[in-house]
């Protein structure tokens, strides 16, 4: 509930009409190189260094103020919520693609393999009478197709590691807060450091792993269903990982500068929050994906 | 002036539609559903009665009290207006009535529903099999086993529907509902339709039938039918399946019992006669003429009948390197028989005949003119040569 | 009213192009979604005359197939996500920060780029109709593998459907934040306009359902170019996948159109019966009701995929359990005319005909809702004609009333009523000539989606392209009213009607650039008279 204070309304800005504009660059490119046009990948990084450049500006306008003192508590929640609200979508997000998984699973493996007719009587008897269900499914219903694979990941190695890592890492980061909160700045910047650092072992983790999945397992994203929820669920995690350890690198240097006051670090929540997340949709990829 | 008149008819329809409905739907005068000629499909026409009756019942109540209210409270009327705002009493009512409308309706849906399900105990199978755009349907169980029947739309059709045909679609009754050769099943058995497709999804409806199921590529969806009338009986396919959709029509005729094992009978020498034909020798202006006549039904939807296909869809076959160049002619005839890209496959289901003709069909009409001959025996070679086509 | 009325002696604004590019100003950004959104629906209206034209009789007159397909599919995502999810959002923009008392939305930045968003979207979308293999042509809600057989125009398909996506998250979130934390000191969540209400729950859709579109349009992207198989049997998927992602998002999508026109006809009703709202507790509960419903009947889309007989079942009785909570709405609204002291402006007019044309348009929809008969009406003309009533009848009508019910606030200036009725009736013969006869198209056997058709259907669809284009027509006369309302006419007063009641018709009319920089004082005997 609104407290009396005056809010601050910002004065208008160019950086959403950048924003806009970079994005817009961004797919033109992107669009633009699946079309096989030569120009599409300058003008993908273009947009790119456009994206760049309106996140920095942005947010350093938005630091600027937030330093000057400008912000109210009220204004405060209106960021908080819409972080929240902003993680709340990229649930959703990540749902369509574990939803993908499920109904793979659940759905059209049996179907195709003559298990639990369904509505589809007759799919597996007429079409694919050779096909036989498994997980993870390395004959596909039409091996011609797709690319077979040696072998798959397996849960208990590197990311089981993995795992370990990213649990830690969100503990440090709850660590790096504890010590925000009694304003001491060694700790939270080694807290934090300790974050950051996990982050990029976990990517360089996960890399190393695609390159072993890709050359000695032959696994690829062609490898049918598999392969395809495979790398799209990690992928897409993986960028998010990436992403988050930027913005804790971010976070790390801000508060080496001391943007951060004990009662007002809404940054840092912030970024913490989407850290969080980031690790509980690994836990789910760690049990879907890897392990059953 | 047919335009106008035509103008006239409608609105004077219009106008019947409008102040007549209620009345009219019930009339079988194309305002309404079907009622089918299966047990299954009658029941579904009962069904959308009740309801449709439900609804418009509410509507008259709901819109009666509505307007009542428009009538007497306004205030140039010098109504006055109450201070209320809410009665816990009648929004508990107005709740829990519709619920009890609804479950009145769900249980008999659901008795409907489960009985449509059951497919077991069917005397013949017939697969329909979708592609862009027409029907294949194979016989795989029962009376007919082993036939299998290619279904497009008829030339006459086809012609008209081209744009700026200058044809009339007036003087066709039964234009873009017809088939070069309908699917014969038939009455008074139980036959299961299973539903696929090789590229797209599409939809195979027989409104008389009562259902319709999507063929979906790599599934198999299957329902079934007792059809109690002989007769022919039209639909369309309803899946949105490119630029050919509204080109792809369904006919079915129910036949007696012992037309339809004299059809099998007469169908299955016919089959066995058309699968070899690579002997057959014809000259040009046989060619030419049994050329046009395959173009037509097979590649005028895509191709046009000018042969220029269709910018950024279909390549023009005019002055095609393919349909021109002598040293193509391998090419040409493997492009027939295993399609390429969004061109499908024709090799199953024309003769080594009927593609000899409409190569060389193509390769000579819109001033292509190679003077190329293509005979069958050429075809069933290229069947067996190594394929060159990707 | 002095207490909460406006000092508007330092109204200083931007000028310029900088006022519109860099705006944080809620009414400019609302302003400019109204205007782009008219514009939107007079392009995808565009593409309607050219359906009906080509409709109008047998056989392939103006356009080829394909290119008659691209038009179906463009006018759907135009009038969808460029015509009534911006003209909603920028009803929200003007008007909630008014209703509930705050300086502006709360987060004004992102706010700017939620609408400039737009018009990039649909540059990246529009431009596909100049590309070789044309526009998309699948069908709005493309289903693979045809979506696949796109040419160039694919990624762009894509990408605009991304970029849509994040526009409109941006916008929800927005609202989310701005009615929880932005409401004047002393206004409960029970106290605010039921237009408030309805737009946070279409927040809350919007916010759950797009990132899942977003997901499943990344996974065409990945099959046409990467070699996945999501929906590919050959490699495991299903094609039907696709569906179940699409329709998960496209149920909530179809309320995410229609609640805020529930919300605005709730608004306008009260003020025109001169009479409280009846039943304000039970309108919210059952607009969240259908909220919840709705992500729990997306397959009622998919009768005829094949579904397991269960699965079928379930989805036939949830869809029809939402027939319940919306009656309930249909009911508090004739409840609030029921012994008012009605008046019929032309904000009135439309609203009543929402109310008849929207509940027709929900009778159609219960009955597609029954499992075994949807097997003849799916895909028909019978499905057209239902979401035409619920979409132009419905979402359009109410967007209408709003238009004329708020003019006066965003202009200062009173429309012309003789026009605005001229308008209203045309607007509704006009519509009803032109999707009635879609029902008995539909039951005759008329599939969707096709350019061309039999002889038999020949008198109904001629008879619709009539009403079309007297639709098409009558809308400029709608354009001529807005100009001519904002060029001048009668003053407005600050209530602009006598029965209007809420926070917006405390300011000035035209609302001052900058309203409610500090909070408005909500005592008990001021929201009394509020509501
Ligand atoms: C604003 C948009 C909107 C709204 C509000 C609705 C509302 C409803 N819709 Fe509709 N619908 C669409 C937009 C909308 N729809 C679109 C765009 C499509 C097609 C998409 C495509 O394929 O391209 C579609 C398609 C569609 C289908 C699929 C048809 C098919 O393809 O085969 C179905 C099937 O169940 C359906 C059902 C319903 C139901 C049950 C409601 C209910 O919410 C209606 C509830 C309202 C009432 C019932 C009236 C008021 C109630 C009373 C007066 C109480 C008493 C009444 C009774 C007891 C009956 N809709
Ligand atoms: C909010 C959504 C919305 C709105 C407002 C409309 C508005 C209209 N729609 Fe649309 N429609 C859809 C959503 C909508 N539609 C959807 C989702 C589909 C399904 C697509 C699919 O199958 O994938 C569809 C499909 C659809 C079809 C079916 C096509 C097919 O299946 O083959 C038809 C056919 O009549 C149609 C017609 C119209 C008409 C005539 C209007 C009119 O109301 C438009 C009126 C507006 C104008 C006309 C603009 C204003 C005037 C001018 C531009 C001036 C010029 C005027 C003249 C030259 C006369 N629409
Ligand atoms: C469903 C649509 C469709 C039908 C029906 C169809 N074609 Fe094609 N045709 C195509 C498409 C698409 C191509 C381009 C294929 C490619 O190169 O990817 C093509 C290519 C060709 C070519 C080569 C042209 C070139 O320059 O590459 C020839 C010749 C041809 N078709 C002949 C025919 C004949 C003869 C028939 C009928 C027996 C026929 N087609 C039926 C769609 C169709
Ligand atoms: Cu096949 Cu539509
Ligand atoms: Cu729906």
């Amino acid at each position: 509930m609104a407290t009396q204070e005056i809010y601050y309304i910002p004065e208008g800005s160019k950086w959403p009409i950048v924003g806009t504009l970079s994005l817009f660059v961004t797919f033109l490119g992107g669009a633009m190189m699946f079309n096989s046009v030569d120009a599409g990948k300058y003008v993908l990084i273009i947009g790119l260094a456009l994206l760049t450049y309106m996140f920095a500006g942005w947010f350093a306008d938005v630091i600027a103020e937030s330093i000057a003192g400008k912000y109210s508590k009220q204004v405060d929640v209106s960021f908080r919520m819409g972080m929240g609200w902003f993680i709340l979508s990229e649930v959703m997000f990540f749902a369509a693609f574990f939803g993908a998984l499920y109904y793979a699973r659940m759905f059209s493996i049996p179907w195709l393999s003559g298990e639990g007719q369904g509505g589809h009587n007759g799919t597996h008897e007429f079409l694919w009478s050779s096909f036989q269900a498994s997980w993870p499914m390395n004959v596909m219903p039409d091996p011609a197709k797709y690319t077979q694979y040696k072998d798959v990941v397996p849960a208990f190695g590197v990311p089981a590691i993995n795992t370990a890592l990213l649990l830690a890492s969100g503990v440090t980061v709850t660590f790096a807060h504890w010590a925000l909160k009694k304003a001491n700045r060694t700790a939270l910047s080694a807290w934090l450091f300790a974050t950051v650092a996990l982050g990029f072992i976990f990517v360089y983790f996960q890399a190393g792993e695609y390159a072993h999945a890709m050359n000695d397992l032959d696994l690829t994203i062609n490898g049918g269903i598999y392969g395809s929820t495979f790398y799209l669920l990690t992928g897409f995690h993986g960028f998010h990982v990436t992403m988050g350890a930027v913005m804790l690198a971010v976070i790390l240097f801000r508060s080496l500068k001391g943007h951060f006051s004990k009662k007002d670090h809404f940054a840092f929540e912030a970024v913490a929050w989407y850290w969080h997340f980031v690790d509980v949709v690994w836990l789910g990829l760690f049990i879907f994906v890897y392990w059953i | 002036m047919k335009g106008i008149s035509k103008l006239k008819s409608s609105l004077q329809k219009l106008v019947l539609a409008l102040f007549f409905m209620p009345l009219s739907a019930m009339a079988d005068w194309a305002l309404n559903m079907r009622q089918g000629v299966t047990p299954i499909s009658q029941e579904i026409y009962q069904m959308h009665m009740v309801t449709l009756w439900v609804v418009t019942v509410i509507g008259i109540l709901v819109f009666g009290v509505m307007f009542w209210s428009i009538f007497h409270h306004r205030k140039s009327k010098g109504a006055k207006a109450s201070k209320f705002s809410h009665s816990t009493t009648v929004e508990i009512i107005w709740t829990i009535i519709p619920t009890a409308i609804i479950i009145s309706l769900a249980i008999p849906a659901t008795k409907l529903l489960i009985k449509m399900d059951d497919t077991s105990e069917s005397a013949i199978t017939v697969k329909a099999t979708g592609s862009q755009w027409k029907w294949k349907y194979d016989y795989l169980d029962g009376v007919g086993e082993g036939i299998t029947i290619f279904s497009s739309l008829d030339a006459k059709s086809k012609e008209i529907s081209q744009r700026d045909s200058g044809l009339d679609p007036m003087d066709h009754v039964n234009y873009l509902r017809d088939v070069d050769e309908p699917i014969v099943l038939p009455i008074n058995t139980k036959i299961r339709i299973l539903t696929t497709s090789q590229d797209v999804i599409h939809a195979w409806w027989l409104p008389d039938l009562g259902w319709k199921r999507d063929a979906i590529p790599g599934f198999i969806n299957d329902n079934w039918a007792v059809i109690e009338k002989t007769g022919t009986y039209r639909g369309k396919c309803t899946e949105i399946c490119g630029a050919g959709h509204g080109y792809m029509p369904i006919v079915l005729k129910a036949v007696s019992m012992q037309d339809y094992t004299a059809w099998v009978d007469e169908k299955k020498i016919a089959q066995a006669a058309s699968k070899n034909t690579s002997n057959i020798v014809l000259n040009m202006e046989e060619l030419m003429t049994k050329g046009e006549a395959v173009y037509k039904a097979q590649c005028l939807v895509c191709h046009q009948a000018n042969g220029e296909g269709l910018k950024g869809a279909f390549p023009s076959i005019v002055g095609s390197p393919v349909a021109v160049e002598a040293d193509n002619r391998m090419r040409h005839n493997q492009q027939i028989i295993y399609g390429k890209g969004l061109m499908p496959a024709f090799g199953e289901q024309l003769s080594d005949v009927d593609i000899a003709s409409v190569v060389s069909f193509t390769r000579n009409a819109w001033g292509n003119n190679t003077g190329d001959i293509i005979q069958a025996k050429e075809v069933a070679e290229a069947r067996k040569a190594a394929k060159v086509i990707k | 009213m002095s207490t909460i009325a406006h000092d508007d002696h330092h109204d200083h604004k931007p000028t310029g192009l900088k006022r519109w590019f860099f705006s944080t100003n809620h009414k400019d950004i609302g302003t400019l979604y109204l205007i782009f959104a008219l514009t939107m629906f007079f392009i995808g209206g565009a593409m309607a005359m050219i359906i009906r034209a080509e409709l109008f009789q047998p056989g392939l007159q103006f356009v080829d197939p394909q290119f008659y397909n691209s038009m179906v599919t463009v006018h759907a995502l135009i009038m969808i996500f460029g015509a009534v999810m911006p003209a909603g959002v920028g009803l929200a923009n003007w008007m909630i920060p008014l209703m509930i008392g705050a300086p502006d939305m709360a987060l004004p930045r992102m706010n700017n780029m939620s609408f400039w968003i737009l018009p990039f979207a649909f540059a990246l979308l529009l431009s596909t109709l100049f590309m070789d293999g044309g526009a998309p042509a699948g069908g709005w809600t493309m289903y693979p593998p045809l979506v696949l057989q796109t040419g160039d125009a694919f990624p762009f398909l894509i990408f605009a459907v991304h970029f849509l996506g994040i526009s409109s998250i941006m916008g929800a979130i927005n609202i989310i934040a701005t009615v929880f934390n932005m409401r004047a000191p002393g206004m409960t969540l029970m106290q605010m306009p039921l237009f408030v209400w309805t737009w946070v729950i279409t927040s809350f859709l919007l916010i759950a359902s797009l990132p899942v579109l977003a997901g499943g349009v990344t996974m065409l992207l990945t099959d046409k170019y990467f070699g996945t198989s999501f929906f590919d049997a050959a490699g495991g998927g299903d094609p039907v996948l696709f569906q179940h992602i699409f329709w998960f998002f496209g149920h909530p999508e179809v309320y995410i159109l229609a609640l805020p026109a529930f919300g605005i006809v709730s608004q306008i009703i009260p003020a025109f019966a001169r009479k409280p709202l009846f039943g304000y507790a039970s309108m919210v509960y059952a607009t969240a009701s259908i909220a919840i419903l709705s992500f729990f009947v997306w397959a009622h889309h998919m009768f005829t995929v094949g579904l397991p007989i269960k699965g079928e079942l379930f989805f036939m009785y949830a869809t029809m359990l939402i027939a319940v909570p919306t009656g309930v709405k249909v009911f508090n609204w004739i409840a609030t005319m029921w012994k008012g002291s009605m008046t019929f402006e032309t904000p009135m007019l439309f609203s009543v005909a929402f109310v008849i044309l929207f509940t027709i348009g929900g009778f159609s929809g219960l009955m597609l809702g029954i499992t075994p008969v949807d097997f003849q009406y799916h895909d028909t003309y019978f499905v057209v004609a239902h979401f035409h009533y619920v979409l132009l009848t419905g979402a359009i009508f109410a967007l209408m009333a709003a238009a004329y019910y708020w003019l006066p606030k965003w202009t200062g200036n009173m429309y012309d009523e003789r026009l605005g009725k001229i308008h209203f009736w045309l607007s509704l013969i006009s519509s009803n000539v032109l999707f009635f006869p879609q029902h008995f198209l539909g039951l005759a056997g008329m599939p969707r989606r096709i350019p061309d058709y039999n002889i038999q259907f020949a008198d109904f669809n001629m008879i619709s392209s009539i009403g079309g284009f007297a639709y098409g027509i009558t809308q400029l006369l709608f354009v001529y009213i807005v100009i001519k309302c904002a060029m001048g006419g009668k003053k407005a007063r600050a209530r602009s009607w006598d029965g209007a009641k809420g926070l917006e018709w405390e300011v000035p009319s035209p609302a001052p650039f900058h309203t409610f920089e500090t909070p408005p004082k909500l005592t008990k005997k001021v929201l009394e008279s509020l509501y």
